[in-house]
């Protein structure tokens, strides 16, 4: 087979596994914009905060060391003790759900029946709220997130696809990334899971009840506020896991919680409504980007993966703005 | 236990109605300087058919929103079950076993009917989300225990073959029926319609008027009815209390409401000389 072809394959299955952690961003934009109607805007953060809390219950560091030791003029920064890494995600999926409690009560709870533009306002106050207290709280360095997930590219996968050369001598094999591959092992456990939890269980149900109709979802005695606090504990454990995934591929540094960015144009290509939309929106943007790069980019002059994803995304606005899953679009008069 | 306030009393077609179930007490509500309800009282007896009728903007479905949490009153008591109500919202409120359904329908149009009607039994679901996420063993034989319960409300409002049918695509009438079915499904203990007649023809409402008098024989349901039409009104309930601008012009039975002469004066007009 021509090398071409060959890397061009490679391309898009590592396009695809991009695609993997971009869905998976988008899905917690998802869940909260069904169940509530806010965009919220500091899913990124979310994942940031989640990465941080992570990493630093890992290493055993004190939360609000600096403000600490400014007050009391100590000098602590460890406990002196390492949290195993299963132990330290049960911990940062109860911070999760700690947050999820408090942005529901302390903000939300107040902006009922505001409109969308308000409580998307909120979310960007929530998003720099987030980011600063995650600083205060853990730090600003760049660190090392290391749960044990493999890393590097997959050695077996390479000599089993080297066959596929057909003798041609420049071809060792695809070369996948072992992290990616569990990324995406994890993320379609999780997209699956939440499927039938939505679909079978009694609170799936009150889930699904709220995002259609509140009022109704109030007559058959169903607490919005629950909801609601359920749905950001989701969405927040959606961000630990994506948070975990970049993380380990590039460290937990404060860039992370510019993946929301990222998530936009997936969004407006899946429609902001529909998980299903979310997962292939975030695969036509990961293979699209990387597939573009490899045949347009060498036209003209590369790095078009920082702009491609953008300009799909306003394509579909002008031709299909409901997204390709998302709910129509119908404006009576 | 609950407090029986006043006997009941025995309907002309020989039906037992028990003591008061619920009691409205000097209820007035005002949205700003509006009155939509002054110092409106009457009472709801156990096993009754008891309609709340006037013309256009009486005060009638504020008045179901206030039984039901949807409104807090500005003044006066809500009495259920022998006890006094504290301010409450409105899913505590169906939480007590008050069930409703709505004027402009309100249904999960994205969900199928079995769906929507199951989420009726939300209430009667007792396991918790750790349970419901092992689902083997009580989350599983709860989930069928309550699939029974609702499979035989769904026979008896004969819409068994629309059961998997997403809501959406329904014609109205129907959809007025799932709405009835999935109120009843919470077995409730006080049943509130609001309009369930509201835009159907003639025969439509011949069958809605079958359900609810269906509803109330078999299943002893005490039930709360806003309608426009007189005629079906009269025909249908036990009590009939009369609102005209928020306030409260005649009670009790449909024949003597109807010779009244302000609730006549409300429907035709008085002359002005």
């Amino acid at each position: 087979m021509p090398d071409q072809l060959l890397f061009g394959t490679e391309v898009f299955l590592n396009g695809l596994m991009a695609g993997v952690l971009y869905a998976l961003v988008a899905l917690g934009f998802v869940l909260i914009y069904k169940a509530s109607g806010i965009f919220n805007y500091a899913q990124g953060v979310m994942a940031l905060f989640a990465a941080l809390t992570l990493v630093g219950i890992m290493d055993g560091q004190v939360p609000f060391s600096h403000l600490i030791n400014a007050v009391l003029g100590t000098d602590i920064h460890h406990f002196g003790w390492n949290v195993p890494a299963v132990l330290a995600i049960i911990l940062t999926m109860g911070v999760m759900v700690v947050l999820a409690w408090a942005v529901q009560q302390f903000i939300f709870r107040h902006l009922v029946n505001q409109e969308p533009i308000i409580l998307f306002m909120a979310t960007i106050g929530l998003a720099y709220f987030m980011e600063g207290f995650g600083d205060i709280m853990w730090g600003s360095d760049i660190k090392k997130l290391d749960v044990g997930l493999p890393q590097g590219g997959s050695f077996w996968i390479e000599e089993n696809t080297q066959w596929l050369g057909f003798g041609n001598e420049n071809f060792y094999g695809f070369f996948l990334d072992q992290l990616d591959i569990v990324a995406t092992v994890i993320a379609a456990i999780l997209v699956i899971v939440l499927v039938l939890f939505s679909q079978y269980t009694k609170q799936g149900r009150a889930m699904r009840a709220v995002a259609d109709d509140h009022q109704a979802a109030l007559s058959v005695g169903i607490s919005l506020n629950f909801i609601w606090v359920m749905v950001w504990s989701v969405a927040g454990f959606v961000a630990l896991v994506a948070g975990i995934m970049w993380g380990a591929k590039s460290g937990v540094q404060f860039s992370l919680s510019l993946i929301a960015l990222k998530a936009l144009p997936v969004l407006m290509l899946g429609g902001f409504t529909s998980i299903p939309g979310a997962i292939v929106g975030g695969l036509i943007i990961g293979v699209g980007e990387k597939m573009f790069e490899f045949i347009v980019g060498p036209m003209v002059g590369g790095a078009t993966e920082n702009w491609f994803a953008y300009v799909l995304a306003l394509i579909f606005l002008v031709f299909r703005p409901q997204g390709l899953f998302g709910d129509k679009i119908i404006e009576r008069v | 236990m609950t407090v029986q306030k006043e006997e009941g009393y025995v309907t002309a077609d020989g039906r037992k109605i028990g003591g008061t179930l619920m009691e409205m007490k000097n209820i007035t509500l005002r949205f700003g300087g509006v009155k939509a309800i002054t110092d409106i009282s009457f009472d709801i007896k156990e096993g009754e058919i008891r309609a709340i009728i006037g013309p256009n903007g009486a005060g009638k479905s504020s008045m179901l929103n206030v039984i039901s949490g949807f409104y807090v009153p500005q003044e006066g008591e809500v009495w259920f079950r022998g006890a006094k109500r504290p301010p409450m919202k409105p899913y505590e409120v169906a939480q007590q076993g008050i069930a409703r359904t709505f004027q402009n329908i309100a249904l999960f149009e994205g969900m199928s009917v079995l769906d929507n009607v199951m989420t009726g039994r939300l209430n009667n679901m007792k396991t918790n989300m750790f349970q419901q996420a092992i689902w083997k063993g009580k989350a599983e034989k709860e989930e069928v225990e309550n699939r029974e319960v609702v499979e035989k409300i769904i026979d008896f409002l004969e819409i068994q073959s629309i059961r998997k049918t997403p809501v959406a695509r329904l014609p109205y009438g129907l959809k007025k029926r799932v709405e009835l079915a999935r109120a009843l499904a919470a077995e409730p203990k006080l049943l509130l319609l609001d309009e369930p007649m509201a835009g159907m023809n003639v025969e439509e409402k011949e069958d809605m008027s079958r359900f609810i008098l269906d509803v109330n024989d078999e299943f002893g349901t005490t039930i709360a009815l806003i309608e426009h039409d007189m005629g079906v009104v009269m025909d249908l309930s036990d009590r009939v209390v009369v609102m005209d601008y928020g306030k409260k012009i005649g009670d009790g039975p449909p024949d003597e409401v109807r010779n009244n002469q302000d609730v006549i004066d409300a429907y035709l007009g008085v002359a002005h000389d």
